[in-house]
């Protein structure tokens, strides 16, 4: 019902463009200049006080009065049958949901029939109230400025303002969402400490990592919480893909930019952006069916002892992953990096390879740190290369032939168990929050640096 | 300031009489295409050491193309093509045994726009230095630093301010940098591709006194469109339309009585 609301908001604005535009068409008659605005503008500022009046009133009817309503709700069953707790409080209102709308409930009985007769009731009026209030409102709106069309209505300014206005709800909206985001992973993660009597100590640097192992009593034990070998894992994992990508991505990106021909790198460059295409399910694939086997015969030949999963296989994958992001950015800003520069510098004697390393190269180097961070961030985030090739165990280890774990992967692992997702949330979103602290403090570390050493040229 | 002008050019010329005999630079039927655009036509030109020639001519008539053929900076150019010869003390810079890294330690250039690194200005002299190894030790290298900032006439303005940012400076400060720059690496020939075009008039006069100071030392090219400037601070001047070498005299000459309608028509102001 509300959802085709929408949509006769919609053709009230439509409407409302078409008589404002052509009554400013009218005021106009055959001496157009003297209106102010034109009438285009008349006829979208009309409309645009539409749309925002109307969707205003809809948006309002199904978040704000739907809560109110829901919170009504269970406070009429909580008076009704106050042993119930919270959970079961919730099941029995979306029973009553079910049979208020016709569907299937789990159970019946009399509380849920009295509680499905309050929902219907209060459901319509405020359904019918909503969208009775959105349309006359919106009606209203747009005959407010019809009725303003005048020469000397300032119609551009006030559409410009009005812009202005939702543009800004639009930057708003992506800010409170990383804010919304930031602020539930920091309270479920103050939540799964309180759990733990606040033992972060443990969490940060024990070593025992199986947290669920106790839950079916319902405690989760501190000392099984140590994720330490998780960050080492990651930590290990990460470095042998930097390993991996930087010098290969940076050295491809300085032979195209600067040294291959034009046929080579009109070839080589979509083939690297092609390599950035691959999922990374390819990718994981490809590290266990293929590249782990191959290490682990390897080290049967020279007598290494390779495990069949291991942090070496995972991150020399995930390092071919990262290659063309590092090659990819860093190509384009060595090539922003003006001739001029490299003019003087061969001007002067230098060879290409001089050049290259004492005058390109620093001019380029805050581009190519932000690039390698890049790289970093994708390391530290990646997930299905490890799950498929790095292993499970959290092994605390700095052996890249062992089996390690990952941040990602046990995050994985927590939220796809058989456990419930409320309980294993705990844990998930204080590995995610960690993990979040982590690369926060690396990009700004890395801002301060490239601000202190950036070489600026213009 | 005219008649200083004047004066100079005299004792110039009386100087350049003598040294007629053995052309610093000698260019013989020199052809440069870029891809299928022919370029530069037949140019044959001897360049006097101890002198400032200007290369005077139109947009796109090939002046600065034929400059940068003298320490090879075409060859980074991948369509760029030079046919003839030029000699430089009596060696070809084409033949197959010379190096044009080698070639642009003795042959130095300074640009158009202003270009120094992003580096100090101490780092932006020293590089030239460093690269060749001109200097034993720190101590050494202070001192060409020194010497070549004096030269560029900008040492008194940035002697306390050593390790700051070349890019730093204004315009005409850069500019007489990248100056100093060129001649740190003791060049004998100095190719200036338009150098005063960024500047105001007064960092331009700085400049021009400068280029006739480098006369004492190096064969100096300039490459300019203010014919008052080549009428300043030139002793020869050679006359480029359209690819092809029109006339090449005494400066005075040039300006005064030039032999060919082109020529003429140029400086008195009917095209370009």
């Amino acid at each position: 019902m509300i959802s085709t609301t929408f949509l006769a908001v919609f053709g009230i604005a439509v409407l409302a463009y078409f008589t404002s535009h052509r009554r400013a068409v009218m005021i106009g008659g055959d001496r157009p200049a003297q209106l102010h605005s034109r009438p285009g503008q008349h006829g979208l500022l009309s409309a645009m006080w539409v749309l925002i009046v109307g969707w205003s009133v809809l948006v309002l009817g199904i978040t704000l009065w739907a809560a109110i309503e829901n919170a009504s709700l269970t406070g009429l069953i909580q008076d009704r049958a106050p042993e119930l707790n919270a959970i079961e409080r919730e099941l029995v209102l979306s029973d009553a949901r079910s049979i208020a709308s016709g569907g299937i409930a789990s159970s019946t009985g009399e509380l849920r029939s009295e509680v499905a007769a309050a929902v219907r009731s209060k459901e319509s009026v405020r359904v019918w109230t909503t969208i009775v209030l959105a349309l006359v409102l919106s009606v209203l709106a747009g005959w407010n400025i019809f009725r303003q069309v005048n020469t000397a209505f300032r119609a551009r300014n006030r559409a410009e303002r009005l812009t202005t206005w939702v543009l800004m709800a639009a930057a708003a909206v992506a800010v409170a969402t990383t804010t919304g985001i930031v602020l539930s992973l920091i309270s479920e993660t103050v939540g799964f400490f309180s759990v733990l009597d606040w033992r972060i100590d443990k969490f940060l640097f024990g070593t025992n990592w199986t947290p669920l192992s106790g839950v079916h009593v319902g405690v989760l034990d501190p000392d099984r919480v140590g994720a330490l070998p998780l960050f080492a894992g990651t930590l290990l994992i990460t470095l042998i893909a930097m390993l991996v990508a930087v010098p290969v991505g940076l050295f491809a990106a300085i032979y195209l930019s600067d040294f291959a021909g034009p046929g080579l790198r009109a070839f080589a460059k979509p083939m690297l952006e092609i390599l950035a295409g691959i999922p990374t399910v390819v990718y994981g694939f490809f590290a266990a069916i293929t590249v782990a086997p191959w290490l682990r015969r390897f080290g049967e030949v020279t007598g290494l002892d390779i495990a069949s999963e291991s942090a070496l296989a995972a991150g020399i994958v995930m390092g071919i992953m990262i290659i063309p992001f590092i090659s990819s950015l860093s190509d384009d800003v060595i090539n922003a990096v003006p001739q001029s520069l490299r003019d003087g510098s061969y001007g002067l004697g230098a060879t290409k390879a001089e050049t290259m390393r004492q005058v390109v190269l620093p001019a380029a180097l805050p581009g190519i740190v932000s690039a390698v961070l890049l790289g970093i961030s994708r390391a530290v985030g990646e997930t299905m290369i490890v799950v498929m090739a790095a292993g499970q165990g959290a092994n605390l280890t700095a052996n890249p032939l062992e089996a390690v774990t990952t941040v990602t992967v046990q995050i994985v692992m927590l939220i796809t168990g058989d456990t419930e997702a409320t309980v294993a949330a705990g844990p998930a979103f204080s590995l995610g929050f960690t993990l979040f602290c982590m690369t926060l403090g690396m990009n700004i570390i890395a801002q301060r640096v490239v601000k202190k050493y950036r070489e600026q040229y213009d | 300031m005219d008649d200083l002008a004047m004066m100079e050019r005299t004792v110039a010329n009386t100087a350049v009489e003598t040294d007629t005999k053995s052309p610093k630079i000698s260019a013989r039927d020199v052809q440069v295409y870029y891809g299928d655009n022919h370029a530069i036509k037949d140019v044959n030109v001897d360049i006097q050491d101890h002198t400032v020639t200007a290369f005077i001519g139109p947009s796109g008539c090939g002046k600065s193309t034929f400059l940068r053929c003298i320490n090879r900076m075409n060859d980074t150019i991948d369509v760029a093509r030079m046919e003839g010869t030029i000699l430089i003390d009596g060696h070809d810079i084409y033949a197959r045994d010379v190096d044009p890294v080698q070639l642009r330690a003795r042959v130095g250039m300074v640009f158009q726009k202003p270009n120094p690194f992003p580096k100090s200005i101490y780092d932006n002299v020293a590089y030239g230095p460093r690269i060749h190894g001109l200097a034993r030790n720190k101590a050494e290298l202070d001192e060409i630093v020194e010497k070549s900032l004096r030269r560029g006439a900008i040492w008194d303005e940035v002697k306390d301010r050593l390790h700051a940012p070349g890019t730093g400076l204004s315009g005409g400060q850069q500019q007489r940098l990248c100056i100093a720059r060129a001649v740190a690496t003791e060049p004998e020939i100095l190719l200036m591709d338009e150098p005063c075009s960024a500047l105001d008039p007064i960092a331009t006069e700085l400049i021009e006194n400068l280029i006739s100071e480098l006369r004492r030392n190096f064969a100096v090219i300039i490459v300019t469109h203010s014919m008052q400037q080549a009428a300043r601070v030139s002793q020869k001047t050679a006359y480029f339309h359209l690819g092809n070498l029109v006339e090449y005299d005494d400066t005075d000459k040039i300006f005064t009585n030039p032999q060919d309608p082109r020529t003429e028509n140029y400086i008195t102001g009917r095209i370009g």
